[in-house]
């Protein structure tokens, strides 16, 4: 394929606001997982909460958009002068040249849960306040950053779960193929809610302790939040020696079963596979992979096997979940940009709180963060129905060719 | 301006008083009159008995259009990449979990969690079908037909692969019906291929516009049509119907509309 570049990105996650500060935890190796003291949740486990999320104050023009999910998605459109530049890409290419396709998993289902716990004690009816279109449709977080940012390109939300934020980019580039848009805004926005932590509790796929991804031990998942970012553009409006591009992509359908990967993750190795091919890249020349490495035992077995038989098992690897939390939809796009800092900085990021790493899995885990040239790297999102993408990434150097 | 032309080769069609598409086509065309019955989602019989049990309204109308569709176009369904669009998933399931949620005891069951991501019908219809390919869900509230009918042209023009595009949209109950008025179930399947073949139906050839989207004179029609977002695809689907060629506008974004010309392949 031809590479498309990140001209823009910012994240904002537990372990940071924008680019400086997340990079200041990867280099520290901090996490921040923290015991879950989240709205009225009584459950015993970490979750990646971003701090002062609910002190964020939505436009006057856009209250209908009030929600836990978009206060986060404005957060981090904040950081990194990430708003400005979209909008000098829309006086570039123009307003409706520049699309909007965001992941998200459950959007501002946290509104909703609220609103049953107030409901007309005779009617049963929710209260006049609640605003579905805005807040628990699974569209809001794309229809708010369009009207945020002022455009208006095509737009849609990517809902598969916690592969969505990764998808986005696939999206993406076939608009841009197509000639549909010349730029497009891509990332995942993923809240806190009771549907996740609950629901992900019920099958039994929540940790106590911080997720300990790849580790004999691992016990499950932590739950975590964020919002991340990229501006993606067919011709770059500045190209510097450390741009990123996305090289290559791989989607691909287990058709296994509805909450546990394939054993042999046969769908993830399809989707590396992919990605390497589109890419015109050969496994060797993979320098780090950040792995899905939710934490849980059936997930990472699978994804070490599939990262196996893919790669082979001299591949620096981490997850870099044990920071952040599992974000679910917002991860592809998280782990994206932690990828494009990892490219820029030469820096391999250490997978935290795993100790005593799982030899039968083949991957070189990182336990400390490593340094050393880091020129392509593939990401990989895996989520619930069996849905995979892997994305590879590289350096570009002058004159706008991928490295 | 960006043209995207695809190949229709076989079409999937469940609604209220819409059996199948054969049926429905006939009352599309006008050849006899549309009178709207709650729509009737068959059980899932390609799902193996365990999982069949716990699929909601969403999958049942998912399976039944994209099994309709495949088989009408003669593909096998396990080859095909596929993209559904959907504003709101499965509605009954999601009022459970709320309901659970706002209760003295949260303790959620796994199969009303697994079942609450958006991407359900997507990832039961890999199961069913075998299908391992991509498969993509989009959701663009009232906009995601016209979200997934322009993702999957995009994949079929670009990446020269037949796609199978499901719209698929389920009420809520009360309270969140109140909130979302989707009055009943719609779906529409549709086989999208690149190349035309000797049994493709219909050409598509569809480009994003500032015209307004097109209504439908029979008032029971243009109720479906506004009032479910899957159902926005009723003006292509009776062009389609009809077998007469001609251009049609489908609802989508605020200032963008997407415009498609219909022409019958035989």
């Amino acid at each position: 394929m031809t590479p498309l570049f990140l001209t823009h990105f910012t994240a904002t996650s537990c372990i940071g606001r924008g680019l400086e500060e997340t990079l200041a935890a990867l280099k520290a190796q901090r996490t921040g997982l923290a015991a879950c003291a989240f709205e009225t949740v009584n459950l015993d486990t970490h979750i990646g909460e971003v701090s002062g999320v609910d002190s964020e104050r939505l436009p006057a023009g856009l209250q209908e958009f009030d929600c836990r999910n978009n206060r986060l998605a404005q957060l981090g459109l904040r950081q990194d002068g990430f708003t400005e530049a979209v909008r000098n890409s829309a006086r570039r290419w123009g307003r409706q040249r520049v699309g909007v396709f965001l992941g998200t998993s459950t959007s501002g289902i946290l509104e909703t849960e609220l609103a049953y716990r107030h409901r007309d004690p005779a009617t049963g009816s929710l209260p006049d306040s609640f605003q579905y279109r805005g807040t628990h449709n699974a569209f809001s977080v794309a229809d708010f950053a369009r009207q945020a940012l002022d455009l208006e390109g095509p737009a849609a939300v990517v809902c598969s779960a916690c592969s969505s934020s990764a998808k986005v980019f696939a999206s993406a580039r076939r608009m841009m193929a197509a000639g549909l848009i010349d730029a497009a805004v891509v990332g995942g926005v993923d809240s806190l809610c009771l549907t996740t932590l609950y629901g992900f509790h019920s099958l039994q796929l929540v940790s106590r302790t911080p997720c300990r991804p790849f580790d004999t031990g691992r016990d499950g998942i932590s739950i975590g939040e964020a919002a991340a970012f990229a501006l993606l553009e067919r011709v770059p409006t500045t190209l510097e020696d450390d741009t990123v591009a996305l090289l290559g992509i791989g989607e691909s359908s287990d058709a296994y079963h509805m909450s546990s990967p394939h054993p042999d993750g046969h769908g993830a190795q399809a989707a590396m596979l992919q990605a390497l091919e589109t890419a015109g890249l050969q496994p060797q020349e993979i320098d780090y992979i950040n792995l899905h490495g939710t934490g849980t035992p059936s997930n990472d077995s699978a994804e070490g096997r599939a990262v196996a038989a893919v790669l082979g098992s001299k591949v620096p690897g981490s997850s870099t979940k044990g920071a952040t939390g599992h974000t679910l939809g917002a991860a592809g796009a998280l782990e994206a940009v932690i990828c494009a800092l990892a490219l820029q900085h030469d820096l391999m990021p250490a997978g935290l709180n795993s100790r005593d790493i799982d030899q039968t899995l083949g991957v070189q885990y990182l336990l400390e963060n490593r340094r050393g040239r880091v020129a392509r790297v593939m990401s990989n999102s895996f989520g619930f129905g069996g849905s995979n993408c892997s994305l590879v990434f590289g350096r570009t150097r002058p004159g706008g060719r991928s490295e | 301006m960006t043209r995207l032309t695809a190949y229709v080769e076989g079409i999937g069609l469940l609604g209220p008083g819409l059996n199948d598409w054969p049926s429905g086509a006939v009352l599309l065309a006008g050849a006899s009159p549309y009178v709207p019955q709650a729509t009737v989602l068959p059980t899932p019989a390609a799902l193996p008995p365990a999982e069949r049990r716990r699929t909601g309204a969403i999958v049942k109308l998912a399976l039944a259009v994209g099994f309709e569709a495949t088989s009408r176009a003669g593909m096998s369904p396990a080859t095909l990449h596929s993209v559904f669009a959907s504003s709101g998933g499965d509605g009954h399931n999601c009022h459970e979990i709320c309901q659970t949620l706002a209760s003295n005891d949260r303790q959620l069951s796994p199969t009303r969690f697994h079942n609450s991501v958006h991407n359900a019908a997507a990832g039961y219809w890999s199961i069913a079908a075998g299908a391992t390919p991509s498969s993509n869900v989009v959701c663009a509230y009232d906009a995601s037909f016209s979200a997934g009918l322009l993702e999957a042209l995009t994949q079929v023009v670009v990446d020269r692969t037949a796609v199978l595009l499901l719209a698929c949209d389920v009420s809520y109950p009360e309270p969140l019906h109140a909130k979302r008025s989707i009055p009943d179930a719609f779906g529409v399947a549709l086989v999208l291929a690149p190349e035309r073949r000797e049994s493709s139906l219909a050409c598509l050839t569809a480009t994003l516009t500032d015209a307004p989207a097109d209504r439908i004179a029979d008032p029971l029609l243009e109720a479906a049509r506004s009032s479910i977002p899957a159902a926005r695809s009723l003006p292509m689907l009776r062009m389609l119907a009809r077998r007469e060629p001609g251009r049609v506008v489908i609802d989508y974004l605020d200032v963008q509309r997407v415009a498609v010309e219909v022409s019958a392949c035989r």
